[in-house]
């Protein structure tokens, strides 16, 4: 078991939490902590992860700095949720991936995009990255197919398994038990795909100051229902690649072009409007030590989904090659570097808001009454 | 700083609200959306503004039939009846029931200014009926009334405290303010005057009860000095309270000085024995239930030698109420407790034996009056007596933490305020902690103070603002 100042400071907050109980309507962080007297690691990792970082209850609290007991939770709470992903980090040398953070996925993505222009250039031809090239099956005169799909499947199943075994050591950690109520996944998989929680109780959360918005719900549903999007452009490209026999490039009309269309323009909005919250925003309840990292996958998604229209745009002028190679350098690392970014606050999230759903459905305590 | 007035603000407002808590806020934006300019000078810096109402949750709203948030109704009858309760009788009728009709109007006008309730928090369901909670407490109240305000052009000053105003006849022409060491004068044409009570001047505090003030917990703000009150009390305008009181409750002896709030609270005396430096009990624990009961314990342990008690109880209480902020002493004998808090072991274990040896047999229920009592012990514990026998033992000092001092100024139905030769200020209201003692005269309703300073807030600012632009 870990145990950390933060964990320290974590327990000592919660517990003045748990006495005063005013935040109870802001969201499911409160609820839980009233569930409990006394608090151990596995609860702390767990109450950490469900916080969405809304920071109703920073601004509302009548405790917060400059007062002497200086309770910070979303600070203190983002600061923990960063340690509990070196925690259930696998394999465990890789979580020092986590040192860093938005350094080293930043080199990695930088790595990933020469890799691929060396490895194209050196195995196949520099002129292959500058001819044009058309038709079906232009894409795979740059890159193989064979290297296309085995660097795919690789990294993404890698990712799966590493964030598989992740999330189920968050879920030992913090009490184990069985999963598999339908109303609480049904109750979590609402939770998680509205944002309940990044709506405060109505009216959204804070992000410079006392004023509510819904502007970062906004933002995230863009990025996430974006990247959403481009998946199952991907998705559709493979049916009609391997199983239809139609390789890409898709007309601007097809199903796959219009997905990753929408989806890029939503990421990029909303990779673009969380970067320029972040930038903007009251960073006194925010965990600095943990803001690189952030930047680091919004970057990356930014970046993939630029790439990506930029591919779509120009991709029957001689600067394909390149485009293309960039574009699957950055989506290459991304990929390879998921289970050791931000991205894996969805996991634990969703698992977190999972585990709530069940002890809350358990537990007999009204449901809390948020507007969303 | 956002809300921080310009430097070259006008300094003649048609109406200076001095307080930066929510009485000040209600009457200022009441008075800007009459149509006056209006400036609110705090003395807090904006990071702590909003005096006693930081610490807030509720307030008591009278409603004749379900509302979307309180169920079945609370009448004026058995509102005003709860007030003669607590107050015994000392209460100004006319102003009592003005505030109780006039609760039943103030949700709407709160949600219109950014206010948002929530269902009665967990642990308060003796509130449930009576009581609207504030989302997020007495400071998101408070940050949605400033926010409001300063959208409407309200100036805020922050780190303002106010020295002197200046009476004239039956008006007060002009209010010396200093703000980080410098003075400042402002030519108003009315004032509200919303700055609370004086149980943070613990100078003040030890003229009435002596060096026992150093070793009272104030649960609110610092800056409640009285420094408002004192200056128009000496001014003649009149009184209106005992000058020697104040509301007080039994809290956590280890709480800050000030500011400590809600989680200092405790709610362990009722299942627990309560004693004193000599280890002797020396009240009725399980009179009734807590809720009535916990602002006696206030007083009770301010009349203990060092005004200080100690909340004892065994394994067998230690879940049976709220959670408060330090953790109990512990420990696995009574002698090893003693020791901890500095009572004498062989007393403590003495008055453990006599009451245990007191308790009758009975069915405990921490929900009702139960019939678990004592036979032949003086003083009694009346409900809720279990022996205490089961290891680990464990205490909580107290000691008396003041909520407010009752002493105000005394105003009439347009929150005016008097004047000891019986006449009336034009330009001076009042709103909020300094003139509750004209309602509340004794005792305390929960949730009463913001429902009379939102009330009194409202009416002042209107009063204000039509005398200022008439």
């Amino acid at each position: 078991m870990q145990s950390s100042n933060t964990t320290d400071e974590a327990r000592r907050l919660l517990e003045i939490c748990n006495a005063c109980r005013y935040c109870e309507g802001f969201c499911a962080v409160f609820p839980a902590i009233e569930l409990r007297r006394s608090f151990t690691n596995g609860d702390l990792n767990y109450l950490a992860n469900l916080c969405h970082n809304c920071r109703g209850c920073y601004y509302a609290c009548q405790y917060a700095p400059p007062h002497e007991f200086a309770i910070n939770l979303p600070k203190t709470l983002a600061e923990l949720r960063g340690e509990t992903y070196v925690e259930y980090a696998w394999p465990k040398p890789f979580a020092v991936f986590f040192k860093k953070n938005g350094t080293v996925v930043s080199i990695a993505t930088a790595l990933g995009i020469a890799a691929v222009f060396l490895l194209t250039a050196g195995l196949q031809s520099p002129q292959i990255l500058k001819d044009v090239h058309t038709g079906p099956g232009a894409f795979y005169k740059v890159i193989p197919e064979g290297a296309m799909i085995g660097v795919a499947l690789g990294t993404t199943g890698f990712a799966i398994l590493a964030m598989v075994i992740g999330a189920i050591r968050f879920w030992r950690d913090t009490g184990g038990g069985k999963a598999t109520g339908l109303h609480a996944l049904a109750t979590a998989a609402r939770d998680v795909l509205t944002l309940r929680y990044l709506g405060g109780a109505g009216d959204g959360c804070n992000n410079r100051d006392e004023q509510f918005s819904q502007t970062r719900r906004v933002y995230h549903h863009a990025l996430f229902y974006g990247f959403t999007l481009c998946m199952g452009s991907t998705t559709v490209a493979a049916i009609y690649d391997h199983i239809l026999g139609w390789p890409a490039p898709y007309a601007f009309l097809s199903v796959p072009v219009l997905l990753g269309t929408f989806g890029g323009i939503g990421m990029m909005i909303g990779t673009a409007g969380l970067y320029w919250l972040k930038l903007v925003g009251d960073q006194t309840p925010t965990a600095r030590k943990w803001m690189g990292s952030d930047y680091a996958l919004l970057m990356q998604l930014f970046l993939a989904a630029a790439t990506g229209l930029a591919l779509l745009v120009f991709r029957s002028s001689s600067a394909m090659g390149a485009l293309l190679a960039l574009h699957l350098g950055i989506i290459f690392s991304f990929f390879a570097m998921m289970p050791y970014s931000k991205f894996v606050h969805g996991v634990y999230r969703s698992a977190a808001l999972l585990r709530y759903a069940h002890e809350r459905r358990n537990s007999g305590q009204p449901e809390v009454a948020t507007h969303s | 700083m956002p809300g921080e007035a310009p430097l070259a603000l006008n300094q003649t407002p048609d109406v200076l609200v001095i307080g930066g808590g929510n009485a000040a806020l209600c009457a200022a934006l009441t008075a800007r959306e009459a149509g006056a300019s209006v400036l609110i000078l705090e003395h807090a810096p904006r990071e702590m503004r909003g005096g006693n109402s930081r610490h807030t949750r509720n307030l008591r709203l009278m409603h004749e039939g379900p509302t979307k948030l309180l169920g079945d109704s609370y009448s004026e009858k058995e509102y005003w009846d709860d007030l003669m309760r607590v107050t015994k009788g000392k209460t100004d009728e006319k102003l009592a029931r003005t505030t109780i009709r006039l609760s039943s109007d103030l949700m709407p006008w709160m949600e219109r200014h950014g206010v948002r309730f929530q269902p009665s928090l967990t642990g308060t369901l003796d509130l449930s009926r009576t009581n609207a909670f504030f989302l997020g407490g007495g400071k998101a109240l408070l940050n949605s009334y400033y926010t409001t305000a300063e959208k409407l052009g309200v100036s805020v000053r922050y780190g303002a405290e106010v020295q002197e105003l200046k009476r004239d006849g039956n008006e007060i022409r002009e209010v010396l303010v200093s703000r980080e060491g410098v003075m400042e004068t402002f030519r108003p044409k009315t004032v509200v005057v919303a700055s609370g009570g004086f149980q943070a001047n613990i100078a003040w505090l030890k003229e009435i009860w002596g060096d026992a003030a150093d070793n009272f917990i104030i649960r609110g703000t610092p800056y409640a000095k009285g420094r408002v009150l004192k200056n128009l009390l000496d001014q003649g305008i009149a009184s209106v309270g005992d000058p020697s009181q104040f509301h007080a409750v039994a809290i956590d002896a280890r709480a800050p000085k000030f500011d400590g709030g809600i989680v200092t609270r405790l709610d362990c005396v009722p299942f627990s024995i309560v004693v004193n430096q000599e280890a002797q009990r020396f009240y009725d624990e399980g009179q009734d239930m807590w809720p009535k009961r916990y602002a006696i314990w206030g007083r009770l342990v301010a009349q203990c030698a060092g005004q200080t008690a100690y909340s004892i109880f065994d394994a067998k209480s230690v879940n049976l109420f709220m959670p408060s902020v330090f953790p109990a002493k512990r420990a696995d004998n009574l002698p090893g407790l003693a020791q901890q808090l500095g009572l004498d072991p062989i007393q403590l274990e003495a008055t453990v034996a006599q009451y245990n040896s007191a308790v009758a047999a009975g069915s405990f229920n921490p929900r009702v009056l139960d019939d678990c009592h004592t036979d032949g012990l003086v003083p009694p514990k009346s409900h809720w007596a279990r022996r205490i026998d089961t290891p680990p033992y464990y205490a909580y000092p107290l000691r008396p933490g003041i909520t407010f001092t009752y002493l105000g100024i005394r105003i009439d139905e347009q929150a005016r305020a008097l004047t000891t030769d019986g006449g009336a200020m034009t330009n001076l209201f009042a709103a909020g902690e300094i003139m509750s003692g004209n309602i509340l005269g004794e005792g305390y309703l929960a949730g009463f103070g913001m429902t009379l300073g939102s009330v009194f807030g409202r009416i002042a600012g209107k009063e204000a603002a039509h005398h200022a632009i008439k």
